[in-house]
Order: structure tokens, then C-alpha cells, then sequence
């Protein structure tokens, strides 16, 4: 099989991945419109960049978004283990190995000629951004329901300190999805390959 | 003394009507206008529309299907809702101080209220149905408690609310328990309504006090129900009129789009 034809990208796998941005889109757009109301960091997200149009509004699509992020997220997690994709594509990880790849992604030597291979840099990043997604729904359920899971509240440091993991894990998504969008911009192929699998 | 459980049929068919007249009576173009703005403020699709650069949708459409999930919203709560989980308690030296005040007016247009002549009024699916003055109020068992106040803005403070339990206060009036809602009109043209389960959670106060003083006007005076369970928007103040329905009765922000369920 030629890598040409080779599936790279199951359709599990692709239709998870958009429906996960799309959410993500939602989520943080109308999440920035929810943090505007108090703005408690003391800076204002632009309007512009939000959506919801008013407090309720944003709300509602927020209220709405976490339920595909949340079914979406459990059937991916699912789907990555029974399929052992998440064995065979993320895993061995070396702490050597990251240093190697970074210092020769900082030279501008980090090769991508085979999209089937992640290396380290991107096992890491892709880790990183399911653990930040788990923190963002986690720390979403005590600002939503924070009488209902106290101890998961006691773990987030209170009410008021589950807000602020949750702007600071959205943070974290919203740097990766900078990240990742660069790279898709400097290796045009991985885009297609998300789209067509191949 | 042995309440006579009320025919539900009887009584709630009254304040149905009563509800259908006070809606012919307020069905004004306001109420058209309110559900423009929801439709203007709600449907500006701002970062999505921009980063696409298109108009994505129907309005309309999106507009259903939005109120649609907010409503299987009000369920999912429902559902988590655990009537003995207690909403956390703090010491009076985490009262926050100030409190804030927060209403959908300015401070400066907080109602004054004649204490000596208010009565509060109970309707609805309840077996004892007169007025009750203060100092009757004030003579039941009176609770209170610190716990935290979270505003749907984002925000929340601490405060120390006291009064009658409100289940208490439900038991006495006869109200029938198995009733889906409980209904407030407030002094200040407020109006809100919670599901019985959390009209009956151990913490659901009929405040009467704020900090060991008789509640000021702007936490609203008389009375306010303060619910530790709920969002401050569920948080009624001024309370005049306290109603048992099986009829959704809607609030001020939860006609605009607030979650009805509104829980924490």
C-alpha cells in the first residue's frame, strides 16, 4: 500500500475532529462573551470576538456546546482505545526524545514527511490539549453545578478557584489551537489529509 | 390541626386562570418587544458570523433549538439535583463586605416598602390561603446561614441571610408538595418560579434578615427568598405574592433566555 492511498486519518477519527472544533469554536467564543459580564482578570475580551450577542445569549450557545464537546470527547476517548490508536500513535514517550524534537524543531530541522508518524513535539501537544480539554469540562461541571460535585469543587480550589482553572486551561486550548493552526499552515497536507483521510 | 389536601383540580384551575387573565391583561406590545430584543440580542452572531464571513443560519431556527437545549438543561438539573446535598456554609468572617447589590435597576431605584401594611400573599395549590403580616412571620421558627451567593455574571459574594425555612413555611400553608412550581411576584415587578424540589431543600430560606439586622431595602425588604442552591437571578426580592402551580410560570430573566432551572 502506497502512502498515497493509505488511510491515515479513519472517518471516526475526522468527524470527531470537526465536530470537536466546532465546539471548541462555540465554546470559547460564547465563553469569552460569559467572562466580559465581570471580566474579574480586569480586561475585556473585544466584542467582536464573541458570540451570544448578550449575556443570555452566550449562555445559551455555551449551555448548548457542552454537550457536543462532552458526548464528542467521551466517543473519541472510547473510540481511540478499543481502536488502539491511542497506544500506537501517542505512545512510547521519552523525555529525550521531546528534547530532541524540539531543539530540532527550534532549528527549524523537525522533519514531517511521514503525516502516519506524530513525532514527540506533537504526541506531547495532543496529550496536553485531551488532559486541558478534561480539565476545561471538569472544571466547567462545578462552575455549572457547584453544589452537586463538591468534591470535585474542594479539588478545584472552591468555586472561585474552579473559575479560574477553567479560564486558565481555556487559555492553554486557545494557544494550542495557535500552535496547531501554524503548523497546518506550514504543512498544508496534514489539512488535507484531516479532510479526505489520505 | 389536620390539613384537608386540596382538590387539585379545583384549586389549580383557578390560578390558571388568574394567570390567563394577568396574561391578557400584560399581553401589550412589551411583550413583543421583549421577545425581539431576545431574538436581536440573542442571534448577533458575532465572533462565528465574522470568522466565517457569512450569515450561517436561520435565526429563527437556531433560536428554537437553542430554547430547546436550554429546556433538556432544566432537566439534566433536575435530575443532578440532590435534595440533601448541602450548598457549602462559611464562618461570619467570610461574610463579604459590602455586599453588592444587584438588580435590574440601579441602587437608587430601590422600592421603599411599608412594613406595617404589607401582607404577603399566598395563592395557588395551597389549603390556607390568607395574607401573612411580618410579625407573624417573624414569630416561626427562624434559621439562618452563610453561604455563597453566585451571580450568573460571574461573580460571588458571601452573605448571611436568616428567616423561616421555606419548607416550613410551605407545610404550614398546606401547599400541595407534589406541585411543580413555586411562583414569585415581587414589589419591584420582579418575577421569578422554582421547581418544588428546591422549594423544599433544607437551605431555601424565606429571608427576613441580612447579617442579624432586618433585611435592608436593597437586599429586599421584607422578605427575599434566598436559595444557596440556586443563582442569585432565582434569588427574589421584595417577594409580595407567593403562588403553587402546575403551570410554568416563567421569570423576569427566564423569558429573556436565563436557564430556567438556573442551579448551582
Amino acid at each position: 500500500m502506497t502512502p498515497a492511498t493509505e488511510v491515515i486519518h479513519p472517518v471516526w477519527l475526522r468527524v470527531t475532529h470537526w465536530t470537536n472544533a466546532l465546539a471548541v469554536l462555540v465554546l470559547v467564543a460564547s465563553g469569552w462573551k460569559i467572562y466580559d459580564a465581570t471580566a474579574f482578570l480586569g480586561f475585556a475580551i473585544p466584542g467582536t470576538l464573541t458570540l451570544g450577542g448578550w449575556l443570555g445569549g452566550a449562555l445559551l450557545w455555551h449551555f448548548a456546546a457542552m454537550w457536543v464537546l462532552a458526548a464528542n470527547g467521551v466517543v473519541y476517548l472510547l473510540l481511540n482505545g478499543f481502536t488502539k490508536r491511542f497506544a500506537r500513535r501517542f505512545f512510547p514517550l521519552s523525555f529525550s526524545a521531546l528534547l530532541g524534537d524540539l531543539a530540532a524543531a527550534l532549528r527549524g530541522q523537525l522533519v514531517h514527511a511521514d503525516p502516519r508518524h506524530y513525532n514527540t513535539v506533537q504526541r506531547v501537544a495532543y496529550l496536553f490539549v485531551m488532559l486541558d480539554s478534561m480539565v476545561l469540562v471538569l472544571s466547567g461541571l462545578v462552575l455549572w453545578k457547584s453544589v452537586q460535585f463538591p468534591l470535585l469543587r474542594t479539588l478545584l480550589g472552591g468555586y472561585e478557584g474552579a473559575r479560574l482553572v477553567h479560564f486558565v486551561a481555556m487559555s492553554g486550548l486557545v494557544c494550542f489551537i495557535v500552535v496547531h493552526l501554524a503548523m497546518v499552515a506550514l504543512v498544508p497536507r496534514t489539512l488535507i489529509a484531516m479532510v479526505r483521510g489520505r | 390541626m389536620k390539613i384537608r389536601v386540596p382538590s387539585v383540580l379545583s384549586v389549580d384551575g383557578k390560578a390558571a386562570l388568574q394567570e390567563a387573565v394577568d396574561r391578557l391583561a400584560h399581553a401589550n406590545p412589551s411583550m413583543d418587544a421583549s421577545r425581539r430584543n431576545f431574538l436581536r440580542r440573542t442571534m448577533t452572531l458575532g465572533g462565528l458570523s465574522m470568522l466565517t464571513g457569512c450569515t450561517l443560519v436561520d435565526e429563527d431556527s437556531v433560536e428554537t433549538a437553542l430554547t430547546r437545549i436550554s429546556r433538556l438543561n432544566d432537566k439534566a438539573q433536575a435530575w443532578l439535583f440532590d435534595p440533601n446535598r448541602l450548598a457549602p456554609t462559611y464562618p461570619d468572617s467570610m461574610i463579604t463586605r459590602p455586599f453588592p447589590f444587584n438588580a435590574f435597576y440601579g441602587e437608587d431605584e430601590v422600592r421603599a416598602i411599608d412594613g406595617d401594611s404589607f401582607r404577603l400573599e399566598v395563592t395557588g395549590l395551597v389549603a390556607d390561603k390568607r395574607s401573612w403580616t411580618l410579625p407573624e412571620l417573624r414569630a416561626m421558627p427562624q434559621i439562618d446561614q452563610v453561604t455563597r451567593h453566585i451571580c450568573v455574571e460571574g461573580w460571588s459574594a458571601i452573605g448571611k441571610w436568616g428567616g423561616v425555612s421555606f419548607a416550613a413555611f410551605l407545610r404550614r400553608v398546606g401547599a400541595d408538595l407534589s406541585a411543580k412550581y413555586v411562583g414569585f411576584k415581587c414589589a419591584d415587578d420582579y418575577y421569578t418560579s422554582i421547581d418544588m424540589p428546591t422549594a423544599l431543600h433544607p437551605q431555601t430560606t424565606l429571608a427576613l434578615t441580612y447579617d442579624g439586622q432586618t433585611l435592608p431595602a436593597k437586599y429586599g425588604y421584607p422578605m427575599k427568598l434566598r436559595i444557596p442552591t440556586k443563582l442569585g437571578y432565582k434569588n427574589p426580592k421584595h417577594i409580595q405574592a407567593i403562588f403553587v402551580t402546575n403551570t410554568y410560570p416563567g421569570g423576569y430573566w427566564e423569558d429573556q433566555g436565563y436557564n430556567w432551572f438556573g442551579g448551582s
